[in-house]
């Protein structure tokens, strides 16, 4: 489902997060937002699937869902954000209960994204009893299970140590290889946005205005091969390049709380 | 490299101050304690009068027991203490929820709450007694009241300790309102509620034992005060000994309802 930014700004008090964004978002593309901490990529995000009103512009979209799709837009969180008192398969169902659906395609939708994300056999288990990794599965199965149209996902990967965080890359780009969706993913990683961006997005700090636009011309399928690493190496220069002073400005400034 | 002779190992200093279960000292020191009580009442070093044997103690709780009047101050004592407690939890509860909830609840309810709250309950009964009389209402009433401000402050910020991610996840996923509050909020806020349950639990045996010592012809509260303006000191521990192991029951059932309620985590 395509996407427009339209003059999106946002402020919080006296803060400016977010100046004059302006962003067209193609159907089934995956779209990484990137910068140095505090240059409102995740405001952006929040204000793209609803769950904030920006102070000035708008976001609209054009064409419509499929039906199937019962959330059209959905989050990933970075921490997860599953209910502790419910079982893996609960926290899938959380998102289809309060939707028309006859239990027996609830059920069905619940194990597919559960087979789907390889956690078939941790149904009845509990958050706490998983590792990172697998919480973080369960958070993109009960975000599969809605079958979204756009899916937006908040740092899914920060709170992972690194190799957990190479697992579950080449988790996402499998299922992204099966379930079309339009996809924007903020992170700070400038290695998963050179692996599984369309385009990435740099915005700049304080306020969070778009830098730059890098697009990847290389299939994100056909990325690990090696002769395009030293292309995904140029895109990662070029991102630190664009990054590195702001990250540095923000590494060294005084926090306010 | 040096010579195999010449290395010594590192000195270890990791030892201690990581808790061992030990399960029989405690039964150890409470029956040592107890020997040791009686020992020096055998010995003649404690009056009688002024600290009874345990075995004085046990044996008057045993007559009570037979002549029904254990039976007769427990029963007036669970009948003030249990509905006090009821009602007094099921006011505070929907008041702290709907505090937790709801912005104009909260903006209207804490200020009344944190004025009231440090009042002691009990200073209060004389006023319960001009309005309900002497009877088992102005009782009842006092153990509800006091009961009732704990467990709204409780039962409000357990709401409140509630992440505010994981209702911006139910936002995100299109949850309603009723299901919001049904399936996270107050999920997320038992283990605060029931924590409040345990101490609403102490201050209601407190007011109970305080209220019945005020006025009333029976009761524990009532019949202590008794014993010890008779000066029957044993029948006085007898007493003691039975809000305590009240005291004891109701923590265990509490830590059994939130072993069951609260088996996730």
């Amino acid at each position: 489902m395509p996407l427009h930014v339209e003059r999106v700004s946002h402020r919080y008090g006296a803060v400016e997060a977010l100046d004059g964004i302006e962003l067209d978002i193609a159907d089934g593309e995956t779209v990484v937002l990137i910068g140095p901490s505090g240059c409102g990529k995740s405001t952006l995000l929040g204000i793209l699937g609803g769950l904030l009103q920006p102070t000035s512009g708008r976001v609209t979209l054009s064409g419509a869902p499929t039906a199937e799709s019962l959330n059209p837009f959905t989050y990933i969180f970075q921490d997860f954000a599953l209910l502790p008192w419910r079982s893996v398969a609960g926290n899938v169902a959380l998102a289809l209960e309060h939707r028309a659906l006859g239990a027996a395609e609830r059920t069905e939708r619940v194990a597919s994204a559960l087979a789907l994300t390889g956690l078939g056999e941790f149904a009845t288990a509990y958050p706490k009893q998983l590792s990172g990794g697998m919480r973080q599965r369960v958070g993109i199965a009960r975000a599969l299970v809605v079958r979204p149209a756009v899916l937006l996902l908040d740092e899914p990967l920060s709170a992972l140590d690194a190799q957990t965080r190479e697992l579950l890359m080449e988790d996402l780009l499998a299922i992204w290889a099966r379930e079309k969706s339009t996809r924007v993913y903020v992170t700070h990683n400038l290695e998963e946005a050179a692996r599984l961006a369309d385009r990435v997005v740099v915005l700049s700090r304080r306020p969070g205005r778009i830098r730059d636009v890098i697009g990847i011309d290389v299939p994100v399928a056909e990325r690990g091969r090696t002769e395009h690493a030293g292309l995904l190496r140029d895109v990662h220069r070029r991102l630190w390049s664009l990054i590195r002073d702001e990250a540095a400005t923000a590494d060294r400034e005084i926090q306010h709380v | 490299m040096s010579e195999r002779g010449d290395r010594r190992p590192v000195p270890f200093r990791g030892g201690g101050f990581a808790p061992v279960p030990r399960r029989l000292l405690p039964w150890i020191v409470f029956f040592v304690l107890i020997a040791a009580w009686q020992a020096a009442s055998s010995a003649g070093l404690l009056p009688p009068l002024f600290m009874p044997s345990p075995a004085a103690v046990i044996d008057a709780l045993y007559g009570l027991w037979r002549d029904g009047t254990l039976a007769q101050n427990l029963g007036a004592s669970l009948g003030r203490i249990i509905p006090g407690w009821i009602i007094g939890t099921a006011a505070g509860l929907a008041a702290g929820l709907a505090m937790g909830i709801f912005s104009a609840a909260r903006a209207a309810g804490l200020p009344i709450v944190s004025a009231l709250f440090p009042i002691p309950k009990i200073a209060l009964l004389p006023l319960l007694i001009l309005w309900f009389g002497i009877g088992e209402p102005s009782k009842v009433a006092t153990i509800a009241l006091g009961v009732f401000f704990p467990t709204v402050i409780s039962a409000y910020s357990a709401c409140d300790s509630v992440p505010r991610n994981l209702i911006r996840m139910g936002q995100s996923f299109g949850l309603p309102a009723t299901d919001i509050v049904a399936k996270i909020v107050l999920p997320g806020a038992m283990p605060g509620i029931l924590a409040g349950f345990r101490i609403s639990a102490s201050v209601a045996l407190l007011l109970l034992v305080a209220a019945e010592m005020i006025g009333a012809q029976y009761g524990i509260g009532a019949f202590v005060l008794t014993a010890g303006n008779l000066m029957q000191t044993d029948q006085l521990l007898a007493g003691v000994v039975v809000l305590s192991i009240l005291g004891l029951l109701i923590s265990w059932g509490l830590g059994t309802l939130e072993r069951s309620v609260l088996r996730w985590r």
